[in-house]
């Protein structure tokens, strides 16, 4: 078991956004979470490399306990990548240095492995092209593919995605998932926060739904797309395939 | 009016020290701003307390009075520095209440995501500054830093107040000499004109040369 | 107590004497701030009004009058405005020289904050009041400047606290203002010398506090919905109140 995750509880004022979520991952296993916006899906990813502190609860990666104030954080974090929905890409870098600056600076390596490290990484995802680009001269789709090659650059076991194509164009988000699914095949573990039902369909090795800040329920795609053991499920199953298709 | 062409030369011998003053104080104002803006912002409670006392004072009393505190005042508490320690000290503390404050500002523009990013990579929380909010923030200030330095340029002639001789000083003593102290005096802005627009021009220069697309604004002083 | 003064209490109690004339000092300094506000008012506007409207040779001309000013330090200006005067005959004393000197140079900042206040109000503006069958000139008196002089308070505040503090640098003009009246009473008893200037420290400090309230004073008085500087309050709220950089 590579992520163990337990009783997870975070509260923000009086709003309770996670009450007791509990889950496993195994090695090369792909989940995907679905559920209403605002029901603690990105709270969780936070809580989980400890962007955001947790309230009660405990995660495991790899049997060391994350949640452990004695653990040092900045060396796990290292070992999760992480996607965000507004890519988060250092603006003062080229696409070349923001892939580089992990394992350089938190990993010691030296430049000039970094750098041919980071120049595979972006091959990868289909950028090596770029590699001198700033953020800002790159398209959303282009950005939130190498905050992929960034967070593969550091060798993680795991890389945890917060709706990583919600903030791009339509035309945009083909590209990123074509990446993602790649990785999936690769067998590299995600847990990844999406609408794109297409995307879990085809890869997800099981769908977690959230509602309300706790599991409703989970299990493979074909079970919760066809025979949903609870209504709630279903019908947010359907909605959100309407509304975002089922391309990817 | 008449002119002296010996006054250029007289002039002159004051600019090294013009040109010591400003470039000293501009840097202990750096490395003083920047502690005191990443305190304000990072810092615990007592210490974010300690620098805004620091920077309300010294933004919010004139320069003058600073030096004269520094120079006639600290020998009370039996400190005693050379006028041009205290030149440079004042300056430099001065310059460094407002750099810290153009370096807040830069940093509070710096967006979060940035520092979740370099969190999320296992970075600590001086590496995440140093590598992911700092650079940027220095290129965001640096407009900001380029009118400090012309500022400074100008204001370094305060110090012929406590006897220095920089450009100020030589004119003023040439002056006291010379019944066309006007003249003299014409000769001293024509100086700090062209040291004005020079200094203009370099820091323009640099700021073209550090740009990255999407970071801040096309530079805006005359 | 030390052999170097004493306490602090002493310190108040030796300098209670030279108070009034303190006090009285910076009615000076007061003075000068009024007349060179007045005097960079009058001809800021006019400098702002050559470079909005005033055709492409004024523009220059006006251009050129704001470089000077500002590229010229302050204790030169002052010294130019002492000894030029009664070259062609004119006899100035120190305070009015001073006042002029600095004047000017507030002129050139002040322009500026009046020009951007006149471009910031929206074009259609002048559009509206030109299809209503107003003049050029008209228009610009009843319609823009009156906005243009709402959106420029902010720029005020900052003009009031950054030349107040400029007006010791009158110091070298050789009149009593409260800087070089302090010098007196510490030229003639030095171990008062950080007590007094400290002092006038505390008077600049008070000065700049009661500026900022009248100024806040004046902003709501004349306030109109809808028309404020965009960004204005965020930035006032974040910062330390107005301490406008002095010049040199």
């Amino acid at each position: 078991m590579l992520l163990r995750v337990e009783d997870i509880h975070k509260q923000y004022g009086k709003d309770k956004v996670l009450c007791g979520v509990s889950f496993t991952m195994n090695k090369g296993e792909t989940k995907v979470i679905i559920g209403p916006s605002g029901t603690g899906k990105s709270t969780l990813l936070r809580c989980i490399n400890r962007l955001t502190p947790a309230d009660q609860g405990r995660v495991w990666l790899d049997d060391e306990e994350l949640t452990h104030t004695r653990t040092n954080i900045n060396k796990i974090r290292a070992e999760i990548g992480f996607v965000f929905q507004s890519f988060n890409l250092f603006a003062h870098l080229t696409a070349l240095g923001n892939v580089r600056i992990g394992p350089m600076k938190v990993k010691r390596m030296n430049k000039k492995d970094a750098t041919t490290l980071a120049m595979e990484e972006l091959e990868r995802v289909g950028l090596s092209d770029k590699a001198g680009a700033y953020p800002a001269e790159l398209s959303g789709g282009q950005q939130q593919r190498v905050s992929i090659a960034r967070a593969l650059a550091m060798f993680p076991k795991l890389i945890l995605f917060d709706e990583p194509t919600s903030a791009l164009d339509p035309e945009l988000i083909g590209e990123v998932l074509e990446v993602m699914v790649s990785l999936a095949k690769e067998g590299m573990t995600m847990l990844v926060v999406t609408h794109e039902m297409g995307f879990a369909r085809a890869v997800a090795d099981e769908i977690i739904f959230m509602e309300n800040g706790v599991i409703v329920e989970q299990g493979p795609p074909k079970q919760m797309f066809t025979n949903a053991k609870h209504q709630r499920t279903g019908e947010f199953l359907n909605k959100i395939s309407e509304l975002y298709g089922e391309t990817g | 009016m008449s002119f002296e062409w010996e006054w250029f030369p007289k002039l002159a011998e004051g600019l090294p020290l013009t040109l010591q003053i400003t470039f000293s104080c501009i840097a202990i104002g750096i490395v003083l701003g920047v502690l005191l803006a990443l305190g304000r912002v990072y810092g615990p409670r007592f210490l974010r307390g300690i620098c805004i006392v620091y920077i309300q004072f010294f933004r919010g009393t004139p320069l003058l009075v600073q030096l004269f505190i520094v120079y006639n005042g600290l020998p009370n508490l039996g400190i005693t520095l050379t006028a041009l320690q205290s030149g440079i000290l004042a300056l430099g503390l001065n310059t460094a209440a407002y750099q810290a404050e153009y370096f807040r500002g830069a940093i509070q523009a710096v967006r979060g995501g940035q520092m979740l990013a370099a969190r999320s990579l296992g970075m600590s929380l001086p590496q995440a500054i140093r590598y992911a909010i700092l650079p940027q923030a220095f290129r965001l200030v640096l407009p900001a830093w380029s009118n400090e330095f012309i500022l400074m340029l100008k204001y370094s002639s305060i110090v012929f107040t406590v006897t220095l001789l920089d450009l100020m000083g030589k004119a003023k003593r040439l002056s006291a000499r010379d019944s066309r102290s006007f003249e003299v005096f014409l000769v001293a802005a024509l100086f700090y004109l062209v040291l004005v627009f020079v200094a203009t021009m370099l820091l323009r220069l640099l700021e073209n040369r550090v740009r990255i697309p999407g970071l801040g604004a096309p530079s805006q002083h005359r | 107590m030390s052999s170097r003064g004493g306490a602090p209490i002493q310190y108040i109690v030796r300098l209670g004497p030279y108070i009034p004339n303190l006090l009285r000092a910076t009615v000076i300094n007061i003075e000068l701030l009024i007349g060179l506000i007045a005097v960079g008012y009058v001809f800021g506007t006019l400098v702002a009004l050559l470079q909005v409207y005033g055709g492409r040779a004024l523009c220059t001309v006006a251009r050129i009058y704001e470089w000077i000013f500002r590229s010229i330090p302050a204790l030169v200006l002052i010294f130019l405005f002492y000894f030029g005067p009664p070259r062609f005959g004119v006899n100035v004393t120190g305070f009015t020289a001073a006042m002029f000197a600095l004047g000017f140079r507030s002129s050139a900042y002040q322009s500026q904050i009046f020009r951007g206040a006149i471009q910031s109000v929206p074009t259609g503006q002048m559009m509206a009041a030109r299809s209503m069958g107003m003049s050029r000139i008209r228009a610009i008196f009843t319609i823009i400047l009156p906005q243009a002089f709402r959106l420029s308070i902010p720029g005020w505040t900052n003009e009031f606290s950054s030349v107040i503090k400029d007006t010791t640098l009158a110091y070298a003009a050789g009149f009593n203002e409260v800087l070089r009246t302090a010098r007196i009473v510490y030229d003639t008893d030095m171990t008062l010398a950080m007590a007094v200037l400290v002092f006038v420290a505390l008077i600049f400090m008070v000065l700049t506090l009661l500026g900022n309230a009248a100024m806040g004073f004046v902003e709501r008085r004349f306030r109109i919905p809808g028309l404020e500087v965009p960004g204005h309050e965020k930035a006032r709220q974040m910062s330390l109140g107005s301490s406008g950089r002095g010049r040199g």
